[in-house]
């Protein structure tokens, strides 16, 4: 059961990240990866909200696997976080690469931070 | 959509799934104890970003005739759900939060310069290796 649920989790996941990209891409061209910079501050904050409200009781520990481990895990990423950034520092820009590696971690976090503030505003 | 984005799709779905499963083992085979340093999701982190260092020299730079689903299913599919950053800030929050701001802070630091330096170090690897490659191949 468990290991179904973060399978499922994942298969929904990746693709999301997927068209996220795709539609940012189109939209704001390629020379900076606002869209894996979008989903991976998104993750950040659900992930945020969800460890809050399983903290809290609200949430399951089968919805913390199928949305968490699972959907944000999967919908977050530090390989192509990485391999953009090293590929911005390659085509000369190296202040996009560490804007791109600075902005990530702190908008990451700060998500983080505000998804379990919010949790615990709603349900502590 | 068209045929050939939905194949693209279920080839991210795929390895996104078996991506985060194999993540998934990993942390229960090594688990993290409270407070401790999250040394699991830094080493799936960094070992996804040499991965994926790999991967892209050869699908780009080497072959540039690969099947038109490898990099969909092995880099956006199975190592974007293999790697997470969300774990990774969820991570220092808790871990500052419970008074190990110290061990928060080094994980911080850490993971970046770990997946920074891997896919460095794994495209660069791969490079040379394919460069060695071509000219054995142009002697012979």
């Amino acid at each position: 059961m468990n290991w179904l649920l973060v399978l499922v989790g994942g298969m929904i996941g990746a693709p999301l990240r997927h068209l996220t990209d795709v539609a940012v891409r189109k939209r704001y061209g390629t020379d900076f990866p606002w869209g894996i910079l979008a989903v991976n501050v998104a993750g950040c904050l659900i992930l945020g909200v969800l460890t809050g409200a399983v903290m809290a009781g609200a949430a399951s520990p089968h919805v913390q696997l199928l949305l968490g481990t699972g959907l944000c895990g999967a919908l977050t990423t530090y390989s192509t976080f990485s391999y953009e950034t090293l590929r911005l520092a390659e085509t000369g820009s190296r202040f996009h690469a560490a804007a791109n590696a600075l902005g990530s971690v702190v908008a990451g976090l700060g998500a983080a931070v505000v998804g379990m503030a919010a949790a615990e505003a709603l349900w502590v | 959509m068209t045929r050939n984005e939905a194949k693209v799709l279920a080839a991210v779905a795929a390895g996104g799934g078996t991506g985060a499963l194999t993540r998934y083992a990993l942390s229960l085979w090594w688990p993290t104890p409270p407070g401790g340093f999250p040394w699991t999701t830094l080493v799936v982190n960094a070992a996804g970003c040499a991965a994926i260092g790999v991967l892209m020299v050869l699908v780009t730079e080497v072959r540039r005739q690969t099947h038109p689903l490898v990099r969909p299913l092995l880099g956006t599919g199975f190592l974007g759900g293999f790697t997470t950053f969300s774990t990774y800030a969820v991570d220092i929050e808790r871990l500052v939060r419970v008074g190990h701001a110290r061990t928060g802070l080094a994980y911080l630091a850490l993971t970046p310069v770990a997946a920074l330096a891997a896919v460095w170090g794994a495209a660069w690897a791969t490079r040379r290796v394919a460069a060695r490659r071509t000219v054995a191949g142009r002697r012979a």
